[in-house]
């Protein structure tokens, strides 16, 4: 049925309004209002234009460069996780039990990392991954690995890759278990008169089944991804060197370090812009599955 | 299925093996972290757990972490509850640009808003109260409790609130006596994620808070001193912050599935 057409229902939404707001618009307004101006400190500002922001899409200036290479890290972060993460976490919700307290005891496990605050998620991978007080760094250097995160830009890409998926595939994985759970029994048995291969039945069945939790699981995994700040900057510090130093990570370090404000304004609204752009185009994508769904969204 | 379960099984000990690590340290003296490495505490030592749970700098900053996330869970659902009916009954002026812009908060990177955050609060004067983390933390646990509650709440077919009103109820009776146990569940969940996200988050966290109102994850940053690291004092503060995350899901373990069910999280 139609939705009923009615502004009063404005009121009910009204206190989410104000109370986001508050806190998403009044502070856009104070970046916006650095953006433009330069200062020397002192709280004396002056009108600067659109200066930072020609300076931050000039790759050949030094704030333009930082800023094209934090983004590149970004991208290929989120990638290189994405990749890992949801094949991951589909093969791990295939692999569930069915029923009994397994179930239960899986999915408490699997939701644990979830939970863990961030920089304590950072602080256990700083120590797994010490070479001489922790156990994965203790173990690969014993096997004769050249593994140290802390000097090595490799390892130190491996390590956060490693953290990210210890920590978010269990997102993925509880998502397409949900997915799964929504397949009748009958899909199955029709399957099996089929004599339908355990292949054929993950593509003709169980894949078309996961598609809309799999856009979402993608769409949560690349926006966390996307401003990763906290589990980097607690293992790496940004390091070594700007191997790790994500646009987030720079950007805390130019605002709250430099209190370099006008740089940093600029810096954030065009990350915002960024985050905008892709969050309405999987937006898109998923009213778009849901209403082939026959459930209409708001 | 042979092959699968050693899929589930590897998969888990990958995700209990760190954890395990950082409590077999956490019950270890610091000399025996720092010398030949040792898979399991030979002089087990609970001083770690007796120091935190004796130094008040140690234990408020879990009585500060908690008490912003039950006030930000509070808010962020009581105000999300009639938004969330709102969005699923109604069509309205600007509805669906209104429902994107709310989502776009919960994608909206933390680092960008730290440092108008602390202006923000600085100048209302809440900074360093628990309130201010609480309103914070709103950003974008109120557009996410909308978004799950909106997915139960268009689950309720809507000839109940037809028949209430049939039967005389006005609607706030109506809402608070019959339609929010209908959502009981849904509720649950949203709370759930609420006090995930409220629970997990550090870097807001710390920008607003000084001494007063620290969480546990800002102050364990404090165990970095001349003398060096107290390992031991860090591991057993870091066993700590998971606690109540493993309590909570141990709680709703059976909720968890059926809330991702709606692919609203």
């Amino acid at each position: 049925m139609e939705k009923p057409f009615n502004n009063r229902a404005w009121f009910m939404v009204l206190p989410v309004f104000i109370i986001v707001a508050f806190s998403a618009i009044l502070p856009l307004m104070t970046v916006v209002n650095y953006s433009v101006q330069d200062t020397f400190g002192n709280n004396q500002f002056f009108w600067n234009g659109i200066g930072w922001f020609k300076e931050l899409l000039d790759l050949s200036s030094e704030l333009g460069g930082r800023f094209i290479d934090a983004m590149f890290r970004n991208f290929l972060f989120s990638f290189l996780i994405l990749l890992i993460e949801i094949p991951l976490g589909i093969a791990v919700a295939l692999a569930m039990p069915r029923q009994g307290w397994a179930v239960s005891v899986s999915l408490v496990l699997l939701a644990l990392p979830l939970l863990i605050p961030w920089n304590v998620v950072g602080t256990i991978w700083q120590v797994f991954g010490r070479t001489d007080i922790g156990l994965l760094g203790w173990g690969l250097t014993s096997l004769g690995i050249d593994y140290n995160y802390v000097s090595g830009v490799l390892a130190a890409w491996i390590t956060i890759i490693i953290m990210d998926v210890w920590h978010w595939t269990s997102l993925v994985v509880l998502l397409c278990y949900a997915g799964l759970r929504s397949i009748p029994d009958a899909f199955y048995q029709a399957a099996r008169i089929d004599g339908a291969s355990r292949w054929a039945i993950f593509c003709a069945i169980q894949l078309p089944k996961m598609s809309r939790v799999l856009v979402i699981a993608v769409l949560l995994r690349f926006m966390d991804s996307f401003m990763i700040y906290t589990e980097p900057f607690v293992v790496t510090g940004g390091g070594p060197g700007n191997a790790t130093t994500f646009i987030s990570i720079d950007l805390v370090k130019i605002a709250l370090g430099q209190f370099d404000l006008g740089k940093a304004a600029a810096l954030s609204l065009v990350y915002n812009l960024i985050i905008l752009t892709v969050c309405w185009v999987f937006y898109t994508v998923m009213t778009h599955y849901e209403s082939k769904d026959g459930r209409a969204r708001p | 299925m042979r092959g699968s379960r050693f899929v589930l099984v590897s998969y888990i000990v990958f995700l209990l093996l760190p954890i395990y690590w950082l409590v077999n340290m956490s019950l270890k003296t610091n000399t025996e972290i720092t010398g030949p490495l040792t898979l399991f505490p030979h002089e087990l030592t609970f001083d770690n757990y007796i120091k935190i749970f004796t130094d008040s700098s140690w234990y408020m900053g879990y009585v500060h972490a908690v008490q912003y996330v039950v006030i930000n869970t509070v808010i962020s659902v009581t105000l999300a509850l009639p938004a969330a009916y709102a969005f699923s009954r109604y069509r309205f002026v600007g509805d669906k640009h209104l429902f994107f812009w709310l989502l776009t908060n919960r994608m909206a990177p933390a680092a960008v808003f730290a440092l108008p955050f602390f202006n923000l609060y600085q100048a209302v004067g809440l900074f360093d109260t628990v309130w201010a983390v609480a309103l914070a933390h709103c950003l974008f646990n109120v557009p996410l409790a909308v978004w799950i509650l909106e997915g139960f709440i268009s689950g309720v077919p809507h000839e109940i609130d037809e028949t209430a009103q049939i039967d005389g109820y006005s609607f706030p009776h109506y809402f608070v006596k019959i339609f929010i146990p209908l959502i009981g569940n849904g509720i649950g969940v949203a709370a759930f994620f609420c006090f995930m996200f409220s629970w997990v988050e550090l870097l807001l966290a710390r920008t607003l808070t000084a001494v007063e109102a620290k969480p546990i994850s800002a102050i364990m940053t404090r165990t970095v001193s001349a003398a060096g690291m107290d390992w031991g004092l860090l591991a057993a503060a870091g066993v700590l912050t998971i606690v109540p995350g493993a309590i909570v899901i141990y709680f709703v373990r059976n909720y968890i599935a059926k809330g991702f069910a709606l692919g609203r999280v």
